[in-house]
């Protein structure tokens, strides 16, 4: 079988595996977000945490709730790096530094998992385990109690609670991430990956080295690394090590879970503000947005290589693992971008300019297609509420989406929510680049130099975690300015989706009528693609034009 | 008062309802020289304090400051000519809104003149029917509530009010521009004068209901003038957006200086303010307080005053129009239609006894019953006064009947026309039997929709009394021409309609269905109408209405959009939140559509604005970078002449489109009522797609011009 071959396939069994879940997960993660009953466990869980399962909570306290667990999470993640040489299951490991502490700690609590450490170097068992692993469930399943909370603002009327909080996320993790990160963690290891409480190894190589191989819990952590949009490896090459993804099938495996729930999502929202057709349209315009993006650095990865060695091995397959290939690696590269995962399989860095640049505006454009769990469908609903109040001023009425108005407050949460990222970004890689010192930390020169740097602050804002590599972010600057940049990427945008949540869910819906802009059709998906490309993708064309596009146009 | 002998249905030219084929809402055309003459008011707008109410064009004065700072520090040829075009970007956007506020001035101005100190002729004592009322002279502005006033062929009418006396022709082109004379009568649902329009032919007495100094055309004149213009909710809501993406650019563009720096390309206060300027949605934010004003304006024109922008707005919300049955979807009011005789009564006698009867009646359905017997049986319409002995009985709410006492040769003879159960009763009560077939014949009439008026007649002979029943009037409603395909329009833009009547609900049935109305209310009690606006309310409805009667004034209020008929009370008027100079309740459909013009052409230049940002980087990113990456010029499809051509050119495009487009904002853009989805489509291709390509043909021609500018490259 031809490479052009097996990749077509992997992308059909892909998108096949993707159609056949839209519906079952979807919906389930419906039920999961609106049924009335409590499982006994939960039960036992609120009473534990003196919650009251019964009670919504108005949206301000939604969002102390998030903002508490969230903090609460940061400094138990922090205390844990800093003492680990005292507590067990360290491997040896001494403790983490202040400043890389701080950076891992906000990474894996925004779901993120910017990693400026090597995770087999540098974390023991216990923080892979006890720490990390416990926020790539918890931190994604944040993110959709959150787009749970904005979905409930659309269908509830006069009323401005939103849900519970505790409800929303004891459910996700117990009846949605910890089942499926199971059966897929004994899938993954059925296929190779590793799964082990050994230390390192040390072995001699064939031709007489030393070489030391760090066993430890790979596969657990691999499916929730995907399943939840987070990213951050056990082992610092990630997704490309082949303990944590042996081959082309559990490659296809991991880019299936790393979209699954938020690809699903859409249903859940179709189906909690009763009309399936809505969730079919967000879903067209993410489809649409992957499928080009997967398409543009295909494209460039097998084609507008410059190298001997590209010209040789039929690709740009500098930088890509072989056993997985261009196919394996540009799908990866462009769903890891596209969703907030940031796992890695091969080395963006590496890519031909436009492909890598391709992956950095994927990230620019809010991760939204189909993005983080629950924070791509909210970002891509804030742009649908965009698009509404634009083209539902050309039809000629107050906008509306869902039979809610668009007015002043609303656009003002949303406008807000659109203007966080963008100025994290651009302020972020404007201050280090004005700064010599950190300008210094990249590998490359010249517009490839840039590159890396914006990506570094995209990766960052975004709540990414993918990193071009190259530069070196070590660095008690770097750590602080992406910790920060990251802080403010995630809780930021959730503090204007909350208020929004409130805003919608106080009024009274308009009934739609032949007035009313349709927002299942296809030209509303068009128009909401052109939006996400023109108004997100226009704010860094001049940022793009002086890296990618400089250094890919000849 | 006499008879009146109105052949046509009494429909005045102003109200003339717009023929259903004309769609497009337009107003009047941009004249070059008001660019010129608003020029002033556009420099004055420049004040700081006046420019920060609008973020966008803020920005830009802000910018065409540090320009022209930065070119009084190094002088060339680029920076002059930016900063020139950046100031005229600002005074373009304040002369947008200058051409809009002074169109107002204009017609205010107009208006003004018609407030000459006229001299009032007042009536003192004046009673209804009263010979000669002594006359006395007064200033308009001296005239109070409830006086009577006479005026005469040739006269201004000097205050608001009611005709009390008499029918004249009135030329109110001095507030409505209309230069057709409108008939204004007593009684009836046209009785209401206004002050400074010109009586053309007879004589009224007018009953004044205006206090000096908040007559119609005073609040007319701070309307038009826009004194206490607000910011709709609406406009806010988009200035936020707008306001929010001008940061983003800001950001955008000062982060590329270091950016720019490391790439070694650092680039001039000059071309970084360009490049902002041309970025942010400017044309938008130069033209949004121009939309909104002409869109009063255009109401104004035809002859609306809202009484808010927010009104404005939500007329294009609306989702329910009710409409009075009454001149709205029926002409004017019921007229006769037949005479249905009972029993051995000829079809001569009864049109006799119904003419007789309804000579005292003022309503249009009485004096359509004088008519139908004239054209059809010859009967002369007799004036009061010619029937000697006779006492006219007028129709009254209380009474629902109309009639006449006539003596004849010692007889009495009585004659009643009017509702069926009220004339019967007075039968019964005269000591008469209505025969079994009247009931049937009434029914018949009821159940196709018409209304059927009984006439009675008792004759007192030698004491003895006979009352009979001598027939049956069926008054017919007639529904205006075009008004179906009106409401198939209004139900492809969403909108659905409710005809309002006090009739049965079977006469109610009947004509809902002959008009095509999705809905009705029958027997609609003021009670009844507001429920129903209530109830529509609370499935999160916008409801419209029109309404002139004090009964309606709640309900006026309590609608979104309350249209009050400036013949209504004065009641009516205060409630609702706008005013039908016309007192056309057709033209409710038309505030409607002004309202969704309004919102489209915002959005359609916000669109407009936003695609137009593309072109714009294809010409300013290359020509600041392709310096020091050569691969950039592959950017510069447009093949733009230099660096400094292509960026002026793109400022010089943002500045004259703003002009371009101010005729587009004034006017409204193109709207013809049909579904969201079709109105979407079109403004897509025209406004985003249009705004997408036209600054690459615009960019490109300007350069072709710029390029030969001495020392400018």
């Amino acid at each position: 079988m031809n490479d052009t071959l097996a990749g077509w396939l992997q992308i059909l069994a892909l998108l096949a595996v993707l159609a056949l879940s839209y519906r079952p997960l979807g919906d389930y993660m419906a039920h999961i977000l609106t049924s009335p009953r409590h499982w006994k466990v939960e039960k036992f869980l609120y009473r534990a945490g003196g919650v009251d399962g019964d009670a919504d909570q108005r949206w301000p306290v939604y969002l102390r709730s998030v903002l508490a667990f969230s903090a609460m999470s940061v400094l138990f993640l922090y205390g844990l790096q800093r003492l680990q040489n005292h507590l067990p299951l360290a491997e040896g490991m001494a403790a983490v530094n202040p400043a890389t502490s701080f950076n891992t700690a906000v990474s894996f609590v925004t779901n993120t998992n910017w990693q400026s450490y090597s995770g087999e170097s540098t974390m023991g068992h216990l923080v892979q385990m006890a720490g990390l692993a416990v926020q790539n469930f918890v931190s994604a399943a944040v993110g959709i109690a959150v787009v749970a909370a904005l979905i409930r603002g659309f269908t509830r009327r006069r009323t401005d609670r939103v849900g519970n909080f505790w409800v929303d996320l004891t459910r996700i993790v117990l009846r949605l991430l910890l089942p499926m990160a199971f059966v897929f963690a004994i899938i993954l290891v059925a296929c190779g990956a590793i799964q082990n409480f050994h230390g390192v190894h040390s072995i001699s190589t064939i031709v007489g080295d030393h070489q030391s191989i760090t066993g430890g819990p790979v596969a657990s952590q691999e499916t929730i690394k995907e399943l939840g949009t987070n990213g951050g490896g056990f082992y610092n090459a990630n997704s490309a090590h082949p303990f944590e993804n042996p081959n082309a099938f559990t490659n296809i495996v991991e880019i299936y879970l790393l979209l699954v729930i938020s690809a699903c999502l859409p249903r859940t929202f179709g189906t909690m503000v009763g009309d399936k057709r809505q969730g079919y349209a967000i879903l067209a315009v993410m489809a649409l947005i992957w499928a080009a993006s997967v398409a543009i650095i295909t494209v460039n990865e097998l084609h507008s290589y410059h190298s001997a060695a590209g010209h040789a091995a039929g690709g740009m397959l500098e930088g890509k693992e072989q056993r997985i290939g261009v196919w394996g690696s540009a799908l990866f590269a462009a769903s890891t971008t596209l969703t907030s995962t940031g796992a890695v399989n091969s080395f963006h860095d590496s890519f031909t300019p436009l492909g890598g640049g391709t992956t950095i505006f994927n990230m620019m454009l809010g991760e939204i297609a189909p993005g983080g769990t629950g924070s791509g469908l909210y970002g891509m609903l804030i742009l649908a509420i965009i698009t509404v109040f634009v083209a539902g001023l050309m039809v000629g009425r107050t906008p509306e989406y869902l039979g809610k108005k668009l007015g002043g407050r609303e656009m003002k949460f949303a406008s807000l929510y659109i203007l966080t990222t963008p100025a994290v970004v651009l302020v972020g890689a404007g201050i280090a680049m004005a700064l010599p010192g950190e300008r210094a930390n990249m590998l490359n020169t010249g517009a490839h130099g840039f590159s890396e740097v914006l990506y570094a602050f995209t990766s960052a804002a975004n709540n990414n975690g993918s990193a071009f590599a190259g530069i070196t972010v070590t660095s008690n600057w770097w750590n602080t300015a992406l910790g920060l940049a990251m802080l403010i990427g995630r809780f930021l945008p959730m503090v204007f989706i909350l208020a929004l949540a409130g805003s919608l869910g106080k009024q009274q819906p308009v009934p739609a009528t032949a007035g009313t802009l349709p927002t299942h059709r296809p030209q509303f998906v068009g128009l909401l693609t052109a939006v996400v490309i023109i108004v997100v993708g226009l704010t860094y064309f001049p940022a793009l034009a002086l890296g990618p596009l400089a250094e890919g146009l000849h | 008062m006499s008879s009146v002998t109105t052949l046509e249905p009494p429909v005045s030219p102003g109200a003339t309802p717009e023929p259903p084929e004309r769609h497009r809402v337009s107003g009047g055309m941009l004249d070059p020289k008001q660019l010129l003459v608003s020029l002033p008011d556009a420099c004055r707008k420049l004040d700081p304090r006046t420019m920060v109410r609008n973020p966008v064009m803020f920005v830009v004065e802000v910018g065409s400051v540090l320009t022209t700072l930065s070119a009084i520090k190094d002088p060339s040829v680029f920076a002059w000519v930016i900063a020139v075009w950046l100031w005229l970007t600002v005074i373009f956007a304040n002369l947008s809104e200058a051409v809009a506020e002074g169109r107002g001035k204009a017609q205010a101005e107009t208006l003004r003149r018609t407030k000459t100190d006229t001299v009032a002729r007042r009536l003192v004592d004046w009673r209804h029917g009263a010979a000669n009322p002594r006359e006395e002279s007064a200033p308009a502005a001296e005239l109070r509530l409830g006086d009577h006033v006479v005026v005469e062929a040739g006269q201004i009418i000097p205050g608001d009010g009611d005709v009390v006396e008499g029918v004249a022709s009135v030329d109110e082109s001095a507030i409505t521009g209309e230069s057709a004379p409108v008939i204004r009568e007593s009684g009836g649902d046209r009785s209401a004068v206004t002050g400074g329009t010109t009586v053309l032919s007879d004589r009224i007495v007018v009953k004044i209901t205006s206090k000096p100094g908040e007559t119609f055309i005073d609040r007319m004149i701070a309307l038009v003038e826009g004194a206490a213009r607000q910011k709709t909710p609406n406009e806010i809501a988009l200035n936020i957006l707008l306001a929010s993406m001008t940061i983003i650019f800001m950001l955008a563009v000062v982060t590329l200086q270091p950016f720019a720096i490391y790439a070694g390309a650092e680039q001039t206060i000059v071309v970084l303010v360009a490049l902002l300027v041309a970025l942010i949605p400017t044309t938008i934010g130069a033209l949004l307080s121009a939309i909104g004003i002409a869109g009063m304006d255009r109401l104004v024109q035809r002859n609306v005053l809202a009484m808010s922008g927010r009104a404005v707005e939500a007329a294009g919300d609306v989702n329910t129009l009710l409409l009075d049955k009454t001149g709205t979807i029926t002409l004017g009011n019921r007229q006769a239609a037949e005479f249905v005789p009972a029993g051995k009564v000829t079809i001569e006698e009864l049109a006799d006894a119904a003419q007789l009867s309804s000579l005292a009646d003022e309503t249009p359905e009485g004096r359509s019953i004088v008519v139908l017997a004239k054209e059809r049986y010859a009967l002369r319409g007799r004036a009061e006064g010619e029937l000697r002995g006779a006492q006219f009985v007028p129709f009254t709410a209380q009474t629902r009947m109309s009639g006449v006492d006539l003596v004849e040769d010692g007889d009495q003879r009585s004659l009643r026309k009017g509702a069926a159960t009220a004339v019967m009763q007075w039968i019964r009560e005269n000591g008469g039997h209505p025969t079994e077939e009247i009931g049937p014949m009434v029914d018949a009439i009821a159940g196709a929709g018409g209304t059927p008026l009984v006439v009675g007649e008792v004759v007192e002979r030698e004491g003895t009394k006979v009352a009979t029943v001598l027939g049956v009037i069926n008054l017919k409603d007639v529904v205006k021409a075009g008004m179906r395909e009106r409401f198939d329009e209004l139900r492809r833009m969403g909108i659905r309609t409710v005809m309002i009547t006090g009739d049965n609900p079977m006469t109610a049935k009947a004509i809902a269905d002959e008009a095509g109305v999705d809905d009705f209310l029958a027997e609609a009690t003021p009670e009844d109408k507001m429920a129903l606006i209530r109830r529509e309310q609370e499935g999160g409805k916008l409801v419209a209405m029109t309404g002139d009667g004090t009964n309606d004034a709640p309900a006026l209020a309590q609608a979104d959009v309350g249209v009050a008929m400036n013949t209504g009370t004065s009641a009516a008027k205060e409630a609702g939140n706008m005013v039908d100079l016309d007192s056309n309740p057709t033209k409710l459909i038309e505030i409607v559509e002004i309202g969704k013009q309004l919102l489209i052409t915002r959005g359609a230049l916000t669109t407009f604005s936003i695609a137009n940002d593309v072109a714009k980087y294809f010409a300013i990113i290359p020509a600041m970078f392709a310096g020091v990456y050569p691969g950039l010029h592959h950017l510069n499809i447009m093949g733009l002449h230099s660096p400094t051509s292509a960026i002026t050119s793109a400022i010089i495009f943002n500045a004259l489109i703003i002009v371009a487009l101010i005729p587009l904002a004034l006017r409204g853009v193109r709207y013809k009522p049909s579904s969201a989805s079709a109105l979407l489509s079109r403004n897509i291709w025209v406004y985003g797609l249009g705004g997408l390509v036209l600054p690459f043909a615009g960019i490109k021609l300007i350069d072709l011009v710029v390029q030969f500018i001495p020392g400018l490259n």
